[in-house]
């Protein structure tokens, strides 16, 4: 397994130091220090010979390409990430796969179970559920992934200001990220959203942002806080760089991969967010497709036509699973701890 | 009353320390790190600071820098004068541009002085994209000079690549190399070899004395390891307790220690042909910056200690010869 921060020898020179730093012989007698090299020993030039590191040949490595070289190999990250191109694909491209309108209804087939032509059998309204569902992951991706960069955005600029420049700011912030997590999610949707009249995503992409901002916030502001200790950071202070170029550039890079890791988990929590509150009707409204507004109309049918709830719950449930378990391989391999 | 160590020559001072008083904000009362420090560093001259951990050293380095951490720690009082501007005056923006520039400081532990993420060639050149203005590509071949001049071989070959990559020893250079960069009037090394193995110690202070001269910068070297320092400093200046107990050039102290704290620190030191006797150490533990004893801070600790050191706290007395002891028995610890 690739170390990214530390090297073997190092921590026997450490070693070695601590145990011959106090040894050092020095004599009081002449007030001369003779200190013990090695004659003919290579003082003042150092080793000649190249590191090992850079002896076996290979290339410059960071924290990132160790990571994707960890994510290459992880089965989870190929299935997850193939089940979200794939999710990624249809939603830009339905049509590729459904040829139908998922908005045309035949009501005389209401209820109708899988036929040629329709392998997943019609809805309450007589739509075909495998249209609905296919054009629902486009919904489902839209609000995950507008939703998460509006979150990691914003949680990420407000945490990290606070955590690097502390303060009252810093005490603000996170009064005001406790009185968010304060707020039931359901409760402040049925709220917030009941109020909205637009068929859009965007309130409920917006709400989502409202309130999952102070989550990657406090994780951005514990990282940046982290980070900022960290000695390079006061090194860079003393050789005169500026607020924002420690910030920008030895902060930043080093703090983001706790924020990449709990916003890749989010994304699938909000996808299964957006279906709650379309279910319980504050969501999306229709004529947009969505997968929770058709298992709300298939839950009462459950008994005599379960192909109307099950399909759309399958893809809501493979979608958010997918995201997760990215969300877990993006953390295995992002984490240094776990090496 | 304050005795400034005798400088070998006339060249004009560089850093001038006066009375100079740091305290921390604790949850227990306010910890005094720093009690009225004074010391001055020459053009050219190497002054190195000795003492334990929290004797407040690296404070005050970090206080000369401005890189304090503030809150909690606060500057309470003293002056930092530095080629005749007073720093602790100026805006936080003109003291940015000192640093780096004018003057620079070596951390301890280079593996984490540098950052993980930057190949060490662009750290470098951010040396010269931050304060000249430079493009990256000849920032980067001033990189590969550096390397060269702190002596890693195969320099253009290693610019590109991360500090993790590097030894211990190597790591270090770096540092200095960074520190160097725009030859500034002045250098505080913190420890610069204490993570270091002994015999990279060896290599690492002479690159760094031989810089020193090429360059006729003033080193401020920070150290707890009295073997460090004889070869490479002018003068030395003890701290204990925030304040600088004694000062001198450096040879007399090693010879005639003038304060009962310096002589235990000589007498401390492991030699060669005491082997097989106990190791001497001095009594007790340095004081928590909470409650710095009254009088003198070093009488629970101090043989020679009376009833005059715990009530009246010495003032830095002149010792012949330009140095300067805290003790009220100055006399009698330089003679006896």
């Amino acid at each position: 397994m690739p170390e990214p921060f530390y090297e073997p020898d190092a921590a026997v020179e450490a070693v070695a130091a601590a145990g011959a730093g106090g040894a050092t012989d020095f004599a009081v007698d002449g007030g001369r220090t003779p200190r013990k090299t090695p004659e003919g020993g290579p003082q003042g030039t150092g080793p000649v010979g190249p590191d090992p590191s850079a002896a076996s040949g290979e290339r410059a490595r960071s924290l990132w390409s160790d990571a994707w070289r960890d994510l290459r190999g992880n089965p989870v990250f190929i299935v997850s990430g193939l089940v979200i191109a794939f999710l990624v694909v249809i939603s830009v491209w339905p049509s590729l796969i459904a040829s139908g309108n998922p908005l045309q209804c035949d009501l005389a087939r209401a209820q109708q179970g899988s036929q040629p032509g329709h392998p997943f059998g019609f809805n309450g309204q007589g739509c075909d559920v495998y249209t609905r569902t296919v054009y629902g992951a486009r919904t489902s991706v839209t609000v995950g992934v507008c939703a998460t960069l509006g979150v990691a955005l914003l949680g990420s600029v407000l945490g990290g200001l606070a955590g690097f420049f502390g303060g009252a700011w810093d005490a603000l912030l996170s009064r005001v990220t406790d009185v968010f997590f304060g707020i039931p999610v359901v409760l402040g949707g049925l709220v917030f959203l009941s109020v909205v009249t637009s068929t859009t995503v965007w309130p409920v992409i917006g709400f989502i942002v409202l309130l999952g901002w102070p989550q990657i916030a406090r994780i951005a502001r514990g990282s940046v806080i982290t980070v900022k200790q960290n000695d390079y950071v006061q090194a860079a202070r003393a050789l005169g760089a500026s607020n924002a170029r420690m910030l920008l550039r030895h902060v930043t890079p080093n703090a983001v991969a706790p924020v990449i890791v709990v916003a890749t988990i989010a994304l699938g929590t909000y996808i299964s967010l957006e279906a709650t509150l379309s279910y319980l009707g504050v969501g999306l409204k229709p004529p947009t497709v969505s997968w929770g507004i058709d298992l709300s109309a298939a839950s009462p049918y459950v008994r005599n036509a379960p192909h109307m709830l099950l399909w759309p719950a399958g893809a809501l449930a493979v979608t958010v699973l997918a995201f997760i378990m990215l969300g877990d391989a993006v953390r295995d391999a992002l984490d240094p701890k776990l090496r | 009353m304050t005795a400034t160590p005798g400088t070998p020559d006339a060249s004009p001072v560089l850093l001038d320390v006066r009375d100079l008083h740091v305290e921390f904000r604790t949850r227990d009362g306010a910890a005094r790190a720093v009690n009225g420090v004074t010391y001055s560093v020459a053009e050219g001259e190497t002054l190195a600071v000795l003492g334990e951990s929290g004797s407040g050293k690296s404070v005050t380095a970090q206080a000369v820098m401005g890189i304090l951490d503030v809150p909690p720690g606060r500057i309470t009082g003293g002056e930092i004068r530095f080629q005749g501007r007073d720093l602790l005056t100026l805006k936080e923006d003109e003291r940015r541009k000192v640093r780096g520039r004018e003057m620079a400081m070596i951390f301890q532990d280079a593996l984490s002085s540098l950052n993980p993420v930057l190949s060490v060639g662009e750290q470098l050149g951010e040396m010269f994209v931050v304060h000249r203005g430079m493009s990256r590509k000849d920032a980067r071949n001033k990189a590969v000079e550096l390397m060269d001049r702190v002596r890693i071989p195969a320099a253009r070959e290693r610019v590109g690549q991360y500090p993790h990559q590097f030894s211990g020893g190597m790591r270090q250079r770096i540092m200095i190399a960074m520190a160097l960069a725009l030859e500034p009037a002045l250098i505080i090394a913190d420890e610069p070899t204490t993570a270091l193995d002994v015999t990279v110690q060896a290599q690492v202070m002479d690159l760094l004395a031989d810089l020193r001269r090429e360059l006729a910068m003033g080193l401020i070297l920070i150290t707890h390891d009295l073997g460090v320092v004889a070869d490479v400093a002018d003068k030395i200046a003890v701290m204990y307790a925030g304040r600088i107990v004694e000062s001198a050039p450096v040879h007399d102290i090693y010879k005639a220690p003038a304060h009962p704290y310096t002589k235990g620190l000589l007498e401390s030191i492991p030699r060669l042909d005491q082997k097989g006797q106990e190791l001497y150490a001095i009594k007790g533990l340095p004081p928590n910056l909470l409650r710095i004893p009254p009088g003198c801070a070093f009488h629970p600790r101090c043989p020679l200690a009376r009833d005059v050191c715990r009530t009246d706290e010495p003032p830095l007395y002149d010792v012949p010869d330009g140095r300067g002891s805290a003790c009220h028995f100055w006399q009698e610890t330089l003679h006896g």
